[in-house]
């Protein structure tokens, strides 16, 4: 079953929808969309210094993630407000990841895959890859739940009840630079922060409590994975871009029937 | 004693915010800490909290002592779905029927089901305040708990104050800058600015020359100040009207 390359990027797909989407919810509740799309720009920086260094790709945008979003966190405040630094960071590291690139003239890169994802080329390893980054950070949210929430809710409650809201700060970091390198190969780099936002915006819609809309998120991303790649398969089109175009599909359906129906 | 203050000083990165406060915290009593805006009460009630260490000093607790904390305007994000009685039950642990009560301690037991972006100022807070309440405090801290509320919103909330402690039989420490409007709910005020200018009963307090420089005007000069400010626009008014 899992020969059929068609299985195999739906399964990827989903693996990708089922992480991303409750992380994509506290992208949204503590406003940090933008931090997102920083962090998957950067992997393209760690696409170039992985292939130089000929180490796993995974690795290097695991670890050029990591590496930018705790620079992000940690200079914030320090006279600069966080979204000037991000709109330096996210750009410039896109910037000099592109470059980078460039001099690696030994090797003939299809950049289009790494900026918008190559779901169909998904091999077995890649989605062993995609699965086990997905559970660890669908691992990570469940256990942190109530912490993560609270902190996310008010700094000084949390710190009340005896959590610690700069570690469980840290905890998103990890899972979101983790969540970036595994969609990279479903979306690419530049569609991941869609991936995240997009099935979690949606599904605020229906929500009257967190757990709800991490839940319905993850069925909607799901949903998006599944029927973008169909409609990409019928219709030839890019897999990555269709799968995100579903989802702003149903972003504005819903919300249009919402406002119609009040 | 609930909780002791020894000494303590507090620095935020190059700044001294807190020197050498000496207080405690007897069981039972309610106390206001008073003090003009930058005077470190909400940096002291972190420290109460646990959210900042003592720079110096130390701070005794009470073994065991459970304390309830009232923050300062919370504001919670319209993107973030939440129902009253989830948000009571964060990070969780508490029966239905313990929230419940929490509900009608503070005053809004039939709020539950609502979602708490639809509640209005007064309502939040004493859902706030429920929410304080859930773990049997022996202590409750409240941060200006009713900034943003109107007189009479804040007058029925500090008659919930009072009723809160007669039930429940807990201390209460608050910060706020209306003493007359807290001066018959609590036992004694503490002026602070930087170190404790004066404490004592409110009565005592609001005679003290400490208290009169910290605040300059006492609620009888604030209402004249009301009055001829209102004078003024009207005569504006008129002088555009002439012209």
């Amino acid at each position: 079953m899992f020969d059929d390359f068609l299985v195999r990027a739906m399964l990827a797909g989903i693996g990708v929808a089922l992480a991303a989407a409750p992380l994509g919810c506290f992208v949204i509740w503590r406003r940090m969309a933008y931090f997102g799309d920083a962090t998957a720009h950067s992997a393209v920086l760690g696409i170039a210094l992985s292939l130089t260094l000929s180490a796993p790709l995974f690795l290097g945008v695991l670890v050029v993630c990591l590496l930018m979003a705790i620079m992000v966190s940690s200079l914030t405040g320090r006279g600069f407000a966080m979204d000037t630094l991000l709109g330096v960071a996210s750009h410039s590291s896109l910037a000099i990841g592109l470059v980078a690139v460039s001099f690696l003239s030994g090797v003939r890169i299809d950049l289009m895959a790494y900026l918008f994802g190559d779901i169909l080329a998904v091999g077995p390893k890649d989605l062993m890859l995609i699965w086990g980054g997905a559970l660890i950070v669908l691992g990570l949210i469940a256990w942190r739940w109530p912490g993560l929430l609270l902190s996310t809710l008010n700094s000084d409650l949390a710190l009340s009840c005896g959590f610690k809201p700069k570690q469980e700060q840290l905890i998103l970091t990890i899972s979101l630079a983790i969540v970036v390198a595994v969609a990279i190969k479903v979306v690419g780099v530049l569609l991941i922060a869609a991936m995240l936002i997009v099935p979690a915006a949606t599904a605020r819609t229906f929500s009257s409590t967190p757990e709800m809309m991490a839940v319905i998120a993850a069925c909607l991303g799901t949903f998006c994975s599944v029927s973008g790649l169909q409609i990409s398969y019928l219709m030839d089109t890019p897999t990555g871009p269709t799968i995100v175009c579903v989802g702003a599909f149903l972003f504005i359906l819903t919300n249009l029937v919402f406002r119609i129906r009040r | 004693m609930l909780i002791e203050c020894d000494n303590l000083s507090i620095y935020l990165g190059q700044r001294k915010v807190l020197s050498n406060i000496n207080l405690s915290v007897e069981s039972q009593e309610i106390l206001t800490i008073l003090g003009p805006n930058g005077s470190g009460k909400t940096t002291l009630f972190k420290t109460l909290i646990g959210a900042l260490q003592p720079s110096s000093g130390v701070l005794k607790k009470k073994p065991g002592l459970k304390i309830g904390y009232v923050p300062q305007r919370l504001h919670i994000d319209e993107t973030l779905p939440m129902t009253v009685k989830r948000f009571m039950n964060l990070p969780g642990g508490h029966s239905q029927s313990t929230v419940a009560s929490a509900l009608s301690h503070a005053g809004v037991p039939e709020l539950d089901k609502q979602q708490i972006m639809g509640l209005s100022g007064g309502q939040f807070q004493r859902v706030l305040l429920a929410r304080a309440l859930l773990g049997a405090p022996d202590l409750l801290l409240l941060d200006e708990a009713t900034q943003g509320l109107d007189h009479r919103g804040t007058a029925e909330f500090y008659r919930q104050i009072a009723n809160v402690r007669a039930h429940l039989k807990c201390a209460i420490v608050m910060i706020s800058h209306e003493l007359h409007v807290v001066m018959r709910q609590t036992d004694r005020v503490i002026c602070l600015n930087g170190h404790i200018c004066c404490q004592g009963k409110p009565e005592t307090v609001r005679g003290s020359p400490e208290y009169h420089a910290l605040f300059g005007l006492d609620s009888e000069s604030e209402a004249a100040l009301y009055l001829h400010q209102g004078h003024r626009s009207h005569t504006q008014a008129e002088r555009v009207s002439d012209v």
